[in-house]
């Protein structure tokens, strides 16, 4: 489980996140959403340590990320798996070498060992048999998987995902989708995604965190977003007059 | 941007790329990678420009000496000064800055605005040190190989174009490339290069290393980490020579 509580973020003179507090449960998908430019992104780097929080908490199981020394930040990293937006693939390396790298960085594994994870990965991300494809020879799609199979490589504890649909066709995002939900309940993990993408929140939105303007807006999940009288929220979701008129129609 | 902010973060940063590596076994495997990227693949051009340079300075050498009283063999004997004080060490490395430096602040700078260098943070990898530690030990490690190979064919380039020229015979341009020898001429030199592979790789990381933006940063960071490398060697060049020569 993580738990955030009261982190606030400013960049300049702007306040980007502003008090912000969410507990994202184990086993579930935890989504975070909201428009662009709402502090989305800051609060997921907040969460990895990307960026430092000004004030507040960011707890992994009880220990408070941003106060641990290196050592303990690097032990709780260890455990992390994280989905880019882009998919991060280190452009220089094969599929097979990609998925390898934190198992060579971080195991004792043998090499038979490491082969035998890393196939065990792509075929979970449907990626069998392309091991020797570098990241230029894949489409979007396979290179959010192949990140994903990369993500899940050392059997992470928590697993964060930047805008994993962002620039895929709907029938490829929902199959993303499911892909990070099976893994999610297979293996336990705490999932953290950001998304603006309203097929995934109708399709994994099990625990959702509504961000405006920095703050943390609405609560709830997929069910009751349908139902919110949260007028922001309402805008996000039917951003379209169409939306608009079809919903309230039915 | 203060020249002092820079120097503090390039500190901070050599310190973070010096730090215990975190696998010996990925980071050999690395630095043998680096040593093929940085180092065999210069071969071709430090071979080329050497044969022809060395072959220049013979002739111009040959052409610049009028009067009788000064003996032939001196046209080798200041090819083998020109190239084994100044051209190999220097040039040759002021061309490898232009073809390192910038491959690697393209690729670590490239690596940076693609979330690269963020995912191996985030995987608890120490960035700096993956990244920079093999390519600094890879360059320290070959670059006087790489040296010395330009010594070698820039005299024989010498030689050959000098013999065929005219410019002077076989027997005086060998005599001279042995002549009033001194050994502590290489350690000079080679004392020059390591210093040099240093700057070149360790430069054009940390220019790499902090990009912001798109592919047009890209580009900046790169023409950056040419010219600061390329005045700092020159730089560096000046005090050894001063460092030897008061020696």
């Amino acid at each position: 489980m993580i738990e955030i509580r009261n982190i606030n973020k400013t960049f300049g003179d702007r306040q980007v996140v502003k008090n912000v507090s969410f507990t994202f449960k184990q086993g579930k998908t935890n989504l975070i959403i909201g428009e662009s430019g709402c502090g989305k992104t800051t609060i997921l780097k907040l969460m990895v340590g990307l960026h430092k929080v000004d004030s507040g908490e960011v707890l992994y199981d009880g220990k408070n990320f941003p106060k641990l020394n290196g050592n303990e930040q690097q032990d709780i990293r260890k455990k992390i798996g994280m989905l880019f937006q882009g998919g991060a693939l280190f452009d220089s390396q094969t599929l097979e070498e990609n998925v390898s790298f934190p198992l060579d960085m971080f195991t004792e594994l043998s090499k038979e060992e490491k082969q035998e994870r890393v196939n065990f990965c792509l075929q979970r991300v449907k990626l069998e048999g392309k091991n020797k494809l570098y990241p230029a020879e894949l489409s979007g799609g396979m290179k959010k998987r192949a990140a994903l199979a990369r993500a899940i490589a050392n059997s992470p504890r928590y697993l964060f995902c930047d805008e994993p649909n962002s620039g895929l066709d709907p029938k490829t995002s929902i199959i993303i989708d499911t892909l990070i939900k099976d893994l999610t309940e297979e293996f336990n993990i705490t999932t953290v995604i950001i998304t603006h993408d309203m097929n995934s929140v109708m399709e994994i939105g099990e625990n959702i965190m509504f961000v405006y303007q920095g703050k943390n807006w609405w609560t709830g999940d997929k069910t009751e977003i349908l139902d919110t009288e949260n007028k922001e929220l309402f805008d996000f979701v039917f951003a379209s007059e169409f939306m608009k008129t079809f919903f309230k129609k039915h | 941007m203060n020249p002092f902010f820079h120097i503090g973060r390039y500190f901070l940063l050599m310190f973070k790329a010096f730090k215990k590596p975190q696998n010996i076994r990925v980071y050999i495997r690395q630095i043998i990678y680096e040593i093929d990227t940085i180092g065999i693949s210069s071969l071709t051009i430090v071979a080329i420009i050497s044969i022809f340079m060395g072959g220049i300075i013979t002739i111009q050498s040959a052409y610049s000496i009028d009067s009788p009283l000064v003996p032939l063999y001196v046209v080798g004997f200041t090819a083998r000064e020109s190239i084994i004080l100044e051209f190999s060490p220097t040039v040759v490395c002021l061309i490898l800055a232009g073809k390192v430096g910038s491959n690697i602040a393209s690729e670590i700078g490239s690596m940076r605005i693609t979330e690269q260098i963020d995912a191996l943070e985030i995987m608890g990898i120490n960035s700096a040190s993956y990244l920079i530690f093999p390519k600094i030990a890879a360059a320290l490690i070959i670059f006087p190989f790489l040296i010395a190979l330009s010594m070698f064919l820039g005299i024989a380039g010498g030689y050959v174009m000098g013999v065929s020229s005219g410019a002077c015979s076989s027997y005086e341009y060998i005599y001279g490339i042995q002549t009033f020898f001194q050994p502590w001429k290489l350690i000079y030199s080679f004392t020059k290069v390591l210093v040099f592979a240093y700057i070149i790789t360790s430069v054009s990381s940390y220019y790499g290393y902090n990009t912001s933006g798109g592919a047009l940063e890209v580009g900046k960071s790169s023409t950056n980490a040419v010219v600061y490398s390329s005045i700092l060697i020159l730089l560096f060049s000046l005090i050894l020579t001063f460092l030897f020569i008061n020696r």
